[in-house]
C-alpha cells in the first residue's frame, strides 16, 4: 500500500539521520561487525554449495567470524561514551582487551582449523 | 589328591627338574660343515667382486677346517694381498687382512714390501686414539711377527694405556675417546688388540695394568646371557639399528679376545668352566652356518677353544638319538673336543633316566663302557629295561685325571634326550555289527590287522559299528600310540575321521550310527574303512584297508546340509589364488577447484568493501605519537601484533600447538609491555587533551 510504502521510506530516513549522528569511531566497529558477519554468510553459503565435508574448518571459519563479529560488539559497548555501566573504564583498556580476546580467539580458531 | 602323593617324593621331582637343564642336540665340527663352508665361500665367477674381506674370511676357515682350496683360487688371493700390501692408499684394515692372507697361503712377497708395511702400521699406532685402528695395525704387526719377521713395539706401555683408557666400568669398551657409546663387541677387539701388544713388546708390560684388565675380563663375563640349556652367549645390551652385529659376531668377538688374551698372560683368568662351555655349545648350537660371515665366525670361535689357555671345553654329543630295541641298539656316547678330537681319559656315567613329563625312570647310576678304536663309550639298554618312548638321560662325566679339572671343563651333568623305539604288538582286533538296543547280538569277526583284511559288513541307521583291539609294547605294557584313526570313505570320496578312545585295557570305538546319520550327510552306499595307528616309537606302524560297510540310511530331508564339494584336485591350493579386491573408505567428493577459487574471492569481497567503508568515513593516523620514543612503541605494537598473526599462520601450515605456544609466549609479554606503554601514553594524551 502506498502509505505503507512512504512510512518505511520516513522511518528508514529518520534512522539514517539519527546513526549519522553517531561517533566516527563506534561507525568503524560498526563496519567492522558487518564485515565480519559478510564473511559468515559467504562462508555458509559455499558450504551450502559444495557441502561441508572439512566439518571443523568450516565450524572453525564462521565461529572465527562471528567470535570476532561479537568481541567487537563488546568493544562497541565499552567505548561508547553514552553508556553509563562503563563509565570509568579508559577506551585504551577496552581495546587492549579486545586485541587480547582476539589473539585468542585467532588461536584456537587456528589450531581447529586443520 | 596332591596330599597322597608322598612330599618326598614330591620333592625329588621339583629337585630333579630344576637340576637337570634341558637337552642340547650339538655336534663337534664335521665334513658336514666342511663342506657348507665349501658351499658358503664358493668363488663367484666374477672375481672382481671378490673382496678382501670375504678373501680374508675363506683363506682363514678353509685353513681352520684343514680343507684344500684350488690353487687358481689361492693364486689370485694372493695377487689380492700382495697388490694390497704394496698400495700405499691402504687403510689399516686392508694391510692387516692382505698381511694374514699372505701368511696363511705362503704367498711370496718382497721382505721390503713387508718393513714398508711394518713401519706405516708403527706410524698408526703412534698416531690414532680409535680402537679400531689400533686392533687392525697391532694385528697386522703381530701377524708379521708370526711369520718370521722381526718386529718389536717400543713403547708398548702408553699403546696398552691408549688402549685401556677407552674401557668402561662395567666391561665393555667405547671405539674411540669421542665416542660415549660402549659396546661387548668393541671389548673383545680391544682384549685381542691388548694381547697383541704385550707379545709385540720389547719389555714386560705392568703387571698391576695385567691384573686391571683381567678384572675387567670378569666384568665382561658379568654381562654374558644364556638360555635354559647352559648355552651361554654375548649380546649387545643397547641395539643400534644400523650397526647391530648380533650375538654370533659379538660372541666370537669376545672368545677372540679373551683367549688370546689368556695366552699371552701368566696366570689363570677367574672365569668359570660352565661359561667357556656355554659359548662353545653356543657355536656349536648354529649347527651347520647360514651366512659366509657366521661360518668365519664360528670355526674361528671354535678353533680358538679347541685348545685355550682357560679350560678346554669337552662336548658330550649322541651319534644317533633313536634307539631301536627290536635291533637290540647300544646305547652310544662321543665325548670330544669342539672340533672332534679325542678327549682325556674320562668316565661317562649314566645317572638317571627320566621319561615324558620328567618321570623318574631310573636312579642307579651304570657306568658307560669305552671303546678306544672308536673312541665311544658305550651301554647296553636291555637289562634297564626301558620301553619305547621319548626320554631324557642325564650322563655325568668325570676326567680320570685330577690334573685335568684345570685343563678341561665337562660341564658335569649333560641331558640328552633319545627315542626308543620297538615293534608292537596288535592283538585282539575285532569288529562288528550290533543292534542298538541289545548289547549281545552282535556279529564280531577278527581281524589280523597284519596285513589288509576285506571284510564285508552291512548295516543300517539303527544298527552300531564297534571296532576293538590291544597294543602291547615288547615289555608286554600298553601303548598309547600318537594317531589312532578310523575313517570311513563313501563312495562318493565323502570322508570322516574319528579317533579310537583307549582305556587301560584296549582300544575300542563304537558308532552309533542313528547319531551319524546327519554327519554323514544322509549318503547310503559302500563305505571303505581304514584303520591307522602311528607313532614316533612304533616301527611298525601302519595304515591297514578293513574292508567295506554297507551302510543304508533314511532318504535326506528337504533342509539336510549337503556334503562338501570334494577338491577335484588337492593341489589346487597351492596354485595361484583368486585376487582379493581389497574395499577401501571412498574419499569424500571434494569440490571443483574453480568453485573454491570462487568462493575464496567472494570471501574477500567483504574485506574490500570494509576498506571502502573505512576510505568513505575519512579514517586517518592523525592520533599516531609524533614523538619518536611512543612512536617506536606504537609501531612495535603494531609489529607485535603482525608478528603473532604470523606465528599463527605458521602454526597453520607447519607447526605444531608446543612450539607455537612456546613463541606466542614470548611475543605475548612483548606485546603486553610495549601495549602497556603505547595505551598509557594514548590515554595520557586524551587525558591531557580533555583537561586543556
Amino acid at each position: 500500500m502506498p502509505k505503507d510504502a512512504g512510512d518505511a521510506k520516513l522511518l528508514f530516513q529518520s534512522l539514517n539521520k539519527a546513526y549519522a549522528a553517531t561517533p566516527t569511531n563506534l561507525k568503524i566497529i560498526d563496519l567492522y561487525v558487518v564485515f565480519a558477519m559478510a564473511t559468515a554468510l559467504v562462508q555458509v553459503a559455499y558450504m551450502g554449495v559444495v557441502g561441508s565435508f572439512p566439518f571443523n574448518s568450516f565450524l572453525s571459519s564462521v565461529l572465527s567470524c562471528i567470535g570476532s563479529a561479537v568481541l567487537a560488539v563488546c568493544l562497541r559497548i565499552q567505548v561508547n561514551k553514552d553508556n553509563k555501566e562503563f563509565k570509568d573504564l579508559p577506551p585504551e583498556r577496552a581495546f587492549a582487551d579486545f586485541v587480547l580476546c582476539n589473539l585468542v580467539l585467532h588461536l584456537v580458531i587456528m589450531n581447529f582449523l586443520g | 589328591m596332591a596330599w597322597r602323593l608322598p612330599p618326598l617324593a614330591v620333592l625329588l621331582l621339583l629337585v630333579a627338574a630344576a637340576v637337570a637343564p634341558l637337552s642340547s642336540a650339538v655336534r663337534p665340527v664335521s665334513d658336514a660343515h666342511r663342506s657348507v663352508a665349501a658351499e658358503l665361500f664358493a668363488a663367484s665367477p666374477d672375481d672382481a667382486l671378490c673382496s678382501l674381506e670375504t678373501t680374508y674370511e675363506a683363506v682363514r676357515t678353509f685353513k681352520m677346517l684343514g680343507v684344500q682350496r684350488d690353487k687358481g683360487l689361492d693364486g689370485k688371493a694372493c695377487k689380492l694381498a700382495a697388490h694390497t700390501l704394496s698400495s700405499s692408499s691402504s687403510p689399516a684394515k686392508d694391510l692387516f687382512q692382505a698381511v694374514q692372507i699372505a701368511g696363511v697361503l705362503g704367498c711370496s712377497v718382497d721382505a721390503g714390501v713387508y718393513d714398508d708395511v711394518a713401519s706405516r702400521l708403527k706410524a698408526v699406532i703412534k698416531d690414532t686414539d680409535s680402537l679400531l685402528e689400533f686392533y687392525y695395525s697391532v694385528g697386522g704387526l703381530l701377524s708379521l711377527k708370526e711369520q718370521g719377521h722381526s718386529v718389536v713395539l717400543s713403547d708398548a706401555d702408553s699403546t696398552f694405556h691408549a688402549i685401556k683408557a677407552l674401557s668402561q666400568s662395567d666391561g665393555r669398551w667405547r671405539y674411540d675417546t669421542n665416542s660415549a657409546e660402549s659396546s661387548t663387541f668393541a671389548a673383545g677387539i680391544a682384549l685381542e688388540a691388548l694381547a697383541g701388544v704385550v707379545s709385540l713388546s720389547d719389555a714386560e708390560v705392568d703387571p698391576s695394568m695385567i691384573g686391571v684388565v683381567k678384572n675387567d675380563i670378569v666384568k665382561l663375563f658379568g654381562t654374558i646371557k644364556s638360555y635354559d640349556d647352559g648355552t651361554f652367549y654375548f649380546d649387545e645390551k643397547y641395539v643400534d639399528g644400523s650397526e647391530y652385529k648380533g650375538p654370533i659376531t659379538t660372541s666370537a668377538s669376545v672368545v677372540r679376545g679373551v683367549t688370546s688374551f689368556a695366552n699371552v698372560v701368566s696366570g689363570k683368568l677367574n672365569i668359570p668352566g660352565e661359561k667357556i662351555l656355554g659359548l662353545a655349545k653356543f657355536f656349536l648350537g648354529i649347527g651347520l652356518p647360514g651366512s659366509a660371515k657366521d661360518c668365519f665366525n664360528q670355526i674361528e670361535s671354535l678353533s680358538l677353544l679347541e685348545n685355550n689357555r682357560i679350560f678346554v671345553p669337552l662336548i658330550l654329543s649322541l651319534p644317533s638319538k633313536v634307539l631301536s630295541l627290536t635291533s637290540k641298539d647300544q646305547l652310544k656316547v662321543e665325548v670330544t673336543t669342539v672340533f672332534g678330537s679325542a678327549a682325556p681319559p674320562l668316565r661317562v656315567n649314566l645317572v638317571q633316566v627320566l621319561g615324558s613329563d620328567s618321570k623318574i625312570i631310573t636312579t642307579d647310576s651304570k657306568e658307560l663302557q669305552f671303546d678306544l678304536d672308536n673312541n665311544v663309550h658305550y651301554l647296553d639298554i636291555t637289562p634297564l629295561k626301558i620301553d619305547v618312548g621319548k626320554y631324557s638321560l642325564v650322563f655325568e662325566i668325570t676326567l680320570q685325571d685330577s690334573e685335568h679339572e684345570t685343563v678341561y671343563t665337562t660341564g658335569g651333568r649333560n641331558t640328552e634326550s633319545v627315542v626308543v623305539t620297538g615293534l608292537i604288538k596288535v592283538d585282539k582286533a575285532e569288529i562288528g555289527i550290533s543292534e542298538n538296543d541289545a548289547g549281545s547280538a552282535e556279529s564280531v569277526e577278527k581281524l589280523d590287522l597284519l596285513k589288509d583284511t576285506k571284510v564285508s559288513l552291512s548295516a543300517n541307521h539303527l544298527q552300531k559299528l564297534r571296532l576293538s583291539f590291544q597294543l602291547s609294547t615288547p615289555l608286554g605294557r600298553t601303548f598309547k600310540p600318537h594317531q589312532v584313526f578310523l575313517k570311513l570313505k563313501h563312495e562318493s570320496k565323502v570322508e570322516h575321521l574319528f579317533v579310537v578312545p583307549g582305556s587301560a585295557r584296549q582300544f575300542k570305538i563304537v558308532l552309533d550310527f542313528l547319531g551319524l546319520v546327519e554327519k554323514f550327510y544322509y549318503l547310503s552306499g559302500t563305505y571303505d574303512l581304514e584303520l591307522s595307528v602311528g607313532d614316533a616309537s612304533m616301527e611298525n606302524s601302519f595304515l591297514r584297508a578293513l574292508g567295506q560297510l554297507e551302510l543304508d540310511l533314511p532318504e535326506a530331508p528337504e533342509k539336510a546340509p549337503r556334503p562338501p564339494a570334494q577338491a577335484v584336485d588337492p593341489l589346487a591350493k597351492f596354485r595361484p589364488q583368486k585376487e582379493i579386491e581389497h574395499i577401501f573408505r571412498v574419499p569424500e567428493k571434494r569440490p571443483l577447484q574453480e568453485v573454491s577459487l570462487a568462493f575464496t574471492g567472494l570471501t574477500l569481497l567483504p574485506f574490500i568493501g570494509f576498506l571502502i567503508g573505512l576510505m568513505r568515513l575519512g579514517v586517518n593516523l592523525k592520533n599516531f605519537p609524533s614523538l619518536p620514543g611512543p612512536a617506536a612503541f606504537a609501531s612495535l605494537f603494531h609489529a607485535g601484533i603482525a608478528a603473532v598473526l604470523l606465528l599463527y599462520v605458521l602454526f597453520w601450515v607447519k607447526l605444531d600447538l608446543f612450539t607455537t605456544l612456546k613463541y606466542l609466549s614470548f611475543l605475548g609479554v612483548f606485546l603486553v609491555f610495549v601495549g602497556h606503554r603505547t595505551l598509557s601514553h594514548l590515554s595520557n594524551t586524551t587525558a591531557k587533551q580533555k583537561t586543556a
